[in-house]
């Protein structure tokens, strides 16, 4: 359960942005591929416990799923695949680079000056 | 990766990379990896290992698949050649750095405590410990877990994971993240492959294929003495390679203080 620590590092990076615009986080944005190694349900879960005393508490999780997706070596198409078989599509191939699925991205982060008004009052 | 400004989109993911927010709020477009902070500390590390021509391996697998065995053994088989040091980490104990000291390496222990994993902030540390200085090899022996350590980036040039014959001949398609990232696989305890007659080597392979992953795979008992050649060539043919690319592409990266003055033993 690395989730935790996935989310240690995400609340330092939006931490920092918070306190670079002066205002709350209300809401977080990612994007995790099934071959990213990071659960979603459990980084949900994670989310709020981590967030707690920070400038990201009470803030929603917002995580996009991304899917996997493959270019053929041999054929040059890109198709999608699943996490344990990442075949090409049209022609069987196994030697395949991943175009999508092991995303571990923040995309973007909402911020609020008013929330923070209202916290600090 | 994005060629322009170095961020992780990528044809594949861009449709997630832009939407629209609702009004009252601003918002902060980041496009970055979740881990940069781990992943710069990675770099960081690596440039350590470029500049001191070190070949550092990061090897993972289950607990009890026999890396601390593969290691003593390797020991045995290199140490008049090479000069080699490790950094083990577990959640408890030090039974397995005294294991490797006992064979004469040099080898420092991270207890983790509750943690599942090493990130590359924990092996920065250790490189204050470790003497990297004329060193040939920095195998990291990562905490048992097939699941958390494929996750972090340490810094390392390959990573070598292990798959014994007690275990299940389907664990690259049921652990794909870590075995796809895998540029060696080592079926262990192959001197037990006459009494695990469920573990088919082929049909690893085949599973380890489908990830779309070419590592060649060894079969070997590190007890036993069998198979160990191939895994040697392949140290050998990897430290050769990184060398050579470390040398004919200077890192870019200049690490701002010295490690590895002093031999933790």
């Amino acid at each position: 359960m690395h989730e935790m620590a996935i989310c240690d590092a995400l609340l330092q990076q939006i931490e920092g942005i918070a306190r670079e615009h002066s205002a709350r986080v209300t809401r977080v944005h990612l994007a995790i591929g099934p071959l990213s190694g990071v659960e979603p349900a459990l980084l949900r879960r994670a989310y709020p416990m981590a967030c707690a005393g920070t400038v990201a508490e009470d803030s929603d999780l917002v995580i996009e799923a991304a899917a996997v997706r493959v270019r053929c070596r041999s054929c040059g198409r890109e198709s999608s695949a699943s996490a344990q078989r990442l075949l090409c599509a049209k022609c069987g191939n196994w030697q395949t680079e991943l175009t999508g699925g092991d995303e571990l991205l923040l995309l973007r982060v909402e911020l609020s000056k008013e929330r923070l008004v209202t916290a600090q009052a | 990766m994005c060629e322009t400004c170095g961020c992780s989109v990528t044809p594949g993911n861009v449709s997630l990379a832009w939407r629209p927010v609702p009004h009252g709020t601003t918002t902060v477009d980041v496009l970055g990896r979740l881990l940069a902070a781990n992943d710069r500390t990675a770099q960081h590390n690596r440039a350590h290992f470029d500049r001191q021509g070190v070949l550092a391996l990061n090897l993972m697998s289950a607990p009890g698949s026999g890396k601390t065995a593969l290691l003593e053994a390797t020991a045995d088989a290199l140490m008049h050649e090479l000069r080699m040091a490790v950094i083990v980490g577990d959640l408890e104990t030090e039974n397995d750095a005294l294991r490797i000291r006992a064979r004469g390496i040099p080898a420092l222990q991270i207890t983790t405590g509750s943690a599942c994993h090493l990130d590359a902030h924990m092996i920065h540390d250790a490189l204050h410990e470790i003497a990297l200085d004329g060193l040939d090899i920095l195998f990291i022996e990562n905490v048992g877990n097939l699941v958390c350590p494929a996750s972090f980036d340490l810094g390392q040039h390959r990573n070598v994971a292990l798959l014994s014959f007690t275990e299940g001949d389907d664990k690259p398609a049921k652990y794909p993240v870590l075995f796809r990232s895998a540029d060696v696989v080592l079926l262990t305890k192959s001197d037990l492959a006459p009494h695990m007659p469920d573990f088919e080597p082929a049909r690893a392979e085949r599973a380890l294929r489908e990830l779309a992953n070419d590592a060649p795979m060894h079969a070997l008992s590190a007890r036993k003495g069998m198979g160990m050649q191939s895994w040697l060539d392949w140290l050998h043919q990897a430290l050769a390679s990184v060398r050579a690319a470390a040398r004919s592409m200077p890192s870019n990266e200049e690490p701002s203080h010295g490690h590895g003055q002093r031999m933790a033993r």
